[in-house]
């Protein structure tokens, strides 16, 4: 993939690579849209999985640290989102000033997590995590009482759509004979959002924080005796992964107007982590991969699944919602015994697995 | 002696569980020197190094290295201050290349932080530049530069013992501490890290080098210490030591120590 975007050895193949891939995004809502606007809607979603899952690769991929509650940020950030722009608390902030506040505010929660868990690895961090993601959301279940803060499982609604001056997107609008939904029009500024992150992650990656995070992965007591300060590091990592959950959480509440602690079960961290591990973890093409092709399989697979069964049976013989997951597991299953590195493993981990294990 | 000596150790002292790690250990480092530090197997020359380092507390006594006391840092701050080390067991980066196991060692003299790598600003830009340059440089001093874009653990068992040193070199250590570098080397190579630790003493650096090759303490070393069961036995020079009978006595097992006679 890097290769392929490698202006220096074939400039032209490359740039046209490029192209393609921005014409392609350019005009893929419109041919989503012609088969229907919930299509939109899932790409718009599968752009927030991609966000999260590149969030929890900084923590996972890069500095090794596993953790199964990062959705806990995807909601601190929605939840902030919602309170500061919903008829809740009548407050209705720009979202330019709240996505900030809740980056922040979720950064504050990732350093929270990751102070008291600074000497666990493994297995163990991999459960106190659990137990945080599960904390937050049963405080926002929980805290309607005594003081109605997150409206306990009604959740919260009404929450106002993104806005600047009078430019709203969630209005319908037709502009040069183009009928541009709200889903469209979320989805060009989550694109661009994305490209940033995108450049962000790279650039993270290949710094003197990459490394050291890396350095962290692979041995941290070499890493202490070189001279990284570990602690500094690792909450580093925790607060930047805990950043990018928050914004796509604001982002969330923004195109769903309506949240509730629902929507951060236990399940979501497992699908982001299932994200990076199946793309690839530590390769942010293979993340992104992994993160687009199971926010997509299982809608394309909720809509096939009853038409196919009409066909071949002439009724429906099992529910769509159970052979969906069962299909569902069944792919994941397959795809880590053919490709146990992810579909586009990093470079050093595919190495890794295919090179026996020293002794 | 105050303005030769590197490293003062004074009475340290580390218990684990019952077993007397080591006990009211003291000696002194010059600048300059190649220092040796022998003993048995189990003798607490890891020990010594990991409390020295940082990785262990003491329960007792105290470093003075260049002229300030060492006490209970991290050991991150420890590599901060100027020690840099290696380890028995090599600890490399194994999934990174080579070069970026050095470019790491890098990290403690360097600044970028998320702004610089995120914006890549001028400063940042040529920081990353003089980092990778110089961990070409170590890489090449130590002789590894033919696999500079190896992975770490494909490089040869000898190749990866000087990797690790080339790494510990970026942290631009006033001492180098290296443990057993030697161990599993055949004569060759052997020779050749003799003249590599020669030339890093040579370039101003400050070697202290646990090993089991005796023949390389011996033609190396300045001075030597021998531990046994965690107590400084003899101090001095190689041959001093080497006619030493306590030495002997902990190395040969005893029997030619005259106060055992008749005991048996």
């Amino acid at each position: 993939m890097r290769s392929f975007f490698d202006t220096s050895k074939n400039p032209k193949l490359a740039w046209a690579g490029v192209a393609l891939i921005v014409v392609t995004l350019l005009v893929l809502p419109w041919a989503l849209a012609s088969m229907g606007t919930a299509w939109v809607r899932i790409t718009n979603i599968a752009i927030l999985y991609v966000f999260l899952a590149l969030g929890l690769n900084i923590v996972v991929g890069f500095a090794g640290l596993l953790d199964l509650g990062y959705i806990a940020f995807y909601a601190v950030g929605a939840y902030v989102y919602a309170l500061l722009a919903s008829p809740h608390f009548n407050l209705h902030l720009p979202f330019w000033l709240i996505l900030p506040i809740g980056a922040g505010v979720a950064c504050m929660f990732g350093v929270l997590l990751g102070a008291p868990t600074l000497k666990l690895r493994g297995d163990y961090l991999a459960i106190v995590t659990l137990g945080f993601g599960e904390i937050i959301r049963i405080f926002l279940n929980n805290l309607s009482q005594p003081i109605n803060i997150t409206n306990g499982p009604q959740g919260i609604y009404m929450i106002d759509p993104f806005r600047i001056g009078d430019f709203n997107f969630a209005k319908r609008e037709t502009i040069l004979g183009l009928d541009f939904t709200g889903p469209i029009r979320y989805y060009y500024f989550f694109l661009v959002v994305m490209v940033i992150i995108i450049v962000l992650n790279l650039r993270l990656q290949d710094s003197r924080i990459g490394r050291a995070w890396e350095a962290i992965r692979e041995d941290e007591v070499a890493a202490r005796a070189m001279g990284i300060n570990t602690r500094n590091i690792k909450l580093l990592a925790f607060a930047m992964g805990a950043s990018f959950g928050g914004v796509a959480g604001g982002m969330f509440s923004a195109i769903q107007g309506f949240i509730s602690p629902e929507s951060f079960v236990l399940v979501e961290s497992v699908m982001v982590l299932a994200m990076v591990v199946l793309g690839g973890m530590g390769n942010i093409w293979g993340v992104i991969l992994g993160a687009v092709l199971l926010s997509f399989v299982p809608e394309v697979l909720r809509y096939t699944v009853t038409p196919v069964q009409e066909a071949l049976f002439g009724r429906t013989l099992l529910d769509p919602e159970v052979i969906r997951m069962l299909l569902f597991g069944l792919a994941l299953v397959l795809m880590m015994l053919f490709r146990p590195a992810g579909i586009l493993p990093s470079a050093v981990r595919k190495r890794e697995l295919e090179t026996p294990a020293k002794p | 002696m105050s303005t030769l000596a590197l490293l003062v150790a004074k009475g340290i002292t580390k218990r684990f569980g019952g077993v007397q790690a080591l006990a009211d250990v003291g000696f002194t480092i010059n600048h300059g020197e190649i220092y040796g530090l022998i003993g048995p197997n189990g003798a607490g020359k890891t020990s010594l190094f990991n409390v020295l380092t940082g990785i262990y507390l003491p329960d007792g006594g105290e470093f003075t290295f260049d002229g300030d006391p060492l006490s209970n840092l991290k050991p991150n701050d420890v590599a901060a201050r100027g020690i840099a080390r290696t380890f028995q067991n090599i600890r490399l980066f194994g999934n990174l290349s080579a070069l970026e196991n050095v470019m790491i060692g890098r990290h403690v003299r360097t600044k970028a932080g998320v702004w610089g790598a995120v914006s890549r600003n001028a400063s940042a830009r040529a920081e990353e530049a003089a980092i990778h340059k110089r961990a070409y440089e170590l890489i090449d001093y130590v002789g590894v530069a033919k696999r500079a874009n190896s992975l770490a653990k494909h490089l040869a068992y000898g190749d990866q013992r000087r990797l690790e040193i080339a790494r510990a070199l970026a942290t631009e250590p006033k001492l180098l501490a290296l443990d057993e570098p030697a161990a599993g080397m055949n004569a060759t190579e052997t020779s050749a890290l003799k003249r590599l630790l020669e030339d890093i003493r040579r370039d101003g650096t400050t070697i202290l080098l646990i090993e089991h090759d005796m023949k390389l303490v011996m033609s190396i070393c300045d001075r030597v210490l021998v531990l046994d069961y965690g107590k400084k036995i003899a101090e001095g020079s190689a041959s001093a030591v080497q006619n030493d009978p306590q030495v002997i006595a902990a190395y040969l097992g005893g029997e030619v120590t005259l106060n055992l006679k008749g005991t048996a």
